[in-house]
């Protein structure tokens, strides 16, 4: 299988949407003329023309209600935000406009749209432009999330997204653009709703999403050397959830760790925790344990920044400590 | 004519460039030799119904909401009627595939202008499985794209945008897709959202991009308690000059100079000038909701609208001297359409409300 990097699966995802149907198109601050501001659009205009690849002005709550609106009216819009710290400006149209609208009109109008964007902390750009979105918009009936933590479903779970006819919250991860992976070959979709046992293991699964992934993977490496088999359980997508692969793999080890880079308050960790205890908490031998972000604005310092969010050692430490019964 | 050239000289005050624009759109739109060509006697006695078929059936949800019989919110259009009746009287006939409506919360009578039935507008209004919305969205939220109707929006401004994107995609269909296209949306604006950044910023990417939207903006005066002079910086009709938006204040209570003035805004659009915008100087007499009991104004300031300005009235009283027509043919038209009004009434309230089922129908598409 080829490697590619994350931000050129993007790419790849949205180009060939684009191709097989007309009414896909990009929209977003410096999507076009610049090849995106991370780069995910490179080569599009190109390919696309400025009336299929559009710039917009710094305009998000009004090109979100425009994107929106064009949906209604029965194209399917991808919304590229150059962060989703920026969608904040744009939530009412996320949420009151594209997630509601279907019900509120008994079905008569939907609005399938893409929004998609960097997501979580990223390197050293201090707390406006650092954060984890996850939990908020896991939030919301009506809306579909998924965060991939590799190129392969990256691509797949962004075709997916293009196809659903709901509106879906792509979670990028700035950290991960430039992350390489095989991407199979071909019309390659991931399902939306499906976790992924990234790596099996008997003695302690560990839920993670996007850059927590990463980072699990890591730690359960550090954790095999230690003696510690543990199962990694890539969510992917966090609306819906999938229950049955939550409940399956803690029926297996029968302890929990739960990775997230939102902050503990009703975050993704405690829907987690939520979801075990209604489903699997007779399995349990433990209680489920769970790394955030530290509840503070993240701090621009390395040192501050890095303490602020759980790392690989972090994870190991606490899944033995929990292993070994000190939990 | 009277309230067209008090309109002109009040816009003969404006800065010189704004001036020379709004003589121009007065002078399109002025008198009354074009009117003749627009309608009929049928077409008016229609328009007339039609005008009267909105007050008399928001009068029967005023009622209804006195009793109970619906609930939550409840925003009226009684005295804007000529601005929804208007605006569809010269829009752009369904076999050639409509114009596109939107509007915010103050929905009813331009669902019924877009031609939804009395039942799916009062059903909806009072919870009932027979509303468009099958009871889930109430007054504030109905639609029926089918019909170029899009709804219903709850968020002040929030329309605003959603319209510019149907507008978006029209002319994306004509130039993308290859389909003839020759729609515009009607974007409905109340006064109290003019004030809102998104609108704004929707102007500019409505010019920039050269959509077919014409922004409609109702100023009825009063966003809920607060008087426009005292929400909104200078005029309201000149808030596009800024993006190259031509504007004009139009005395939206009065139907013909409302039908002439959306003629020409969307045979501007339709001619792929861009945007247009039209503020309707209007007024409503109830609460901005049912539960607004309007102490900001005068009793006298409203009845002085009423007695002088009303758009039904005026639309009769030119049926009567232009057309000779009786006042008993009103009478009896009048009694008609309270009559299907209290019948539309009696129908929703003996509906279901719905079922159980419906509770998780809707919420991703099926």
């Amino acid at each position: 299988m080829p490697q590619q990097s994350v931000r050129e699966a993007i790419r790849d995802a949205m180009s060939e949407e684009m191709r097989a149907d007309k009414r896909v198109f990009l929209i977003g601050e410096e999507v076009a003329d610049y090849q995106g501001a991370y780069k995910c659009s490179q080569g599009m205009v190109q390919e696309f023309g400025d009336k299929r690849v559009i710039d917009t002005p710094i305009a998000e709550l009004g090109f979100t209600g425009i994107a929106v609106g064009a949906g209604m009216a029965g194209l399917r819009p991808i919304v590229e935000y150059m962060t989703w710290n920026f969608a904040l400006l744009a939530t009412d149209h996320i949420l009151n406009s594209a997630a509601k609208t279907l019900y509120m009109s008994g079905g008569k109008v939907g609005c399938p749209i893409v929004f998609r964007g960097l997501n979580g902390v990223a390197a050293h750009v201090a707390a406006q432009h650092s954060q984890d979105f996850a939990n908020w918009y896991m939030n919301i009936p009506g809306l579909k999330v998924v965060a991939p933590s590799n190129a392969a479903d990256a691509k797949g779970l962004l075709k997916a997204a293009i196809r659903d006819d709901s509106p879906v919250v792509v979670l990028e991860h700035e950290v991960l653009y430039g992350h390489m992976g095989e991407v199979p070959e071909g019309d390659y979709i991931t399902p939306i709703g499906k976790a992924n046992v990234a790596r099996a293991g008997t003695d302690v699964s560990i839920f993670a999403y996007s850059m927590m992934t990463v980072k699990a993977l890591a730690a359960a490496e550090e954790l095999a050397k230690q003696g510690i088999s543990a199962e990694v359980v890539d969510l992917r997508s966090l609306r819906p959830l999938d229950v049955a692969a939550i409940k399956a793999s803690v029926s297996k080890t029968h302890r929990a760790v739960v990775l997230e880079e939102t902050w503990a308050a009703a975050g993704v960790g405690a829907e987690i925790m939520a979801t075990i205890s209604d489903h699997a908490w007779d399995e349990l031998d433990a209680p489920v344990l769970r790394l955030s972000q530290l509840p503070v604005p993240l701090p621009y310092a390395s040192n501050l920044e890095t303490k602020c969010v759980p790392q690989v050692d972090d994870i190991v430490r606490e899944v033995i400590a929990l292993v070994g019964g000190q939990r | 004519m009277q309230a067209k050239s008090a309109m002109t000289s009040a816009m003969n005050s404006a800065t010189p460039a704004s001036t020379l624009k709004a003589v121009q759109a007065a002078k399109v739109g002025g008198k009354s030799g074009g009117k003749a060509a627009l309608f009929g006697l049928p077409e008016l006695q229609h328009w007339h119904r039609v005008m009267l078929e909105m007050r008399r059936f928001e009068e029967k949800a005023a009622a209804l909401y006195q009793q109970k019989a619906i609930q939550g919110f409840c925003h009226l259009y009684i005295g804007q009627e000529a601005v929804a009746a208007g605006l569809k009287a010269t829009s752009q006939a369904d076999e050639f595939g409509g114009d596109d409506f939107i509007t915010s919360y103050r929905c009813h009578a331009l669902g019924l202008v877009c031609g939804l039935s009395m039942l799916e507008v009062m059903g909806e209004l009072t919870g009932r499985v027979v509303g468009i919305s099958k009871g889930k969205g109430g007054s504030m939220h109905m639609f029926e794209p089918s019909k170029g109707f899009w709804g219903g929006h709850g968020i002040v401004a929030a329309q605003v945008p959603l319209g510019a994107g149907i507008a978006f995609a029209r002319k994306y269909e004509a130039e993308v897709l290859g389909q003839a296209n020759t729609r515009v949306s009607f974007t409905l604006i109340g006064d109290g959202a003019m004030n809102a950044g998104q609108v704004f910023e929707t102007f500019n990417m409505a010019a920039l991009w050269q959509l077919p939207v014409v922004f409609v903006i109702e100023n009825n005066q009063y966003g809920m308690g607060t008087s426009v002079p005292r929400a909104a910086a200078g005029e309201l009709w000149k808030r596009g000059e800024p993006f190259g938006i031509p504007g004009e204040k139009v005395d939206g209570m009065d139907f013909l100079a409302v039908a002439e003035a959306g003629k020409r805004a969307a045979d501007h659009c339709r001619a792929g000038k861009g945007p247009y915008l039209l503020e309707m100087d209007t007024y409503r007499y109830r609460g901005n909701s049912m539960s607004d009991p309007a102490k900001y104004r005068t009793r006298d300031d409203v009845e002085n609208v009423r007695d002088s300005r009303d758009p039904i009235a005026r639309l009769q009283q030119q049926l009567m001297t232009e057309h000779g027509m009786k006042e008993s043919y009103f009478d009896e038209v009048d009694e008609a359409v309270k009559a299907a009004v209290n019948q539309c009434a009696e129908e929703a309230l003996a509906a279901p409300q719905p079922g159980e089922s419906e509770l998780w129908t809707d919420v991703y598409p099926s």
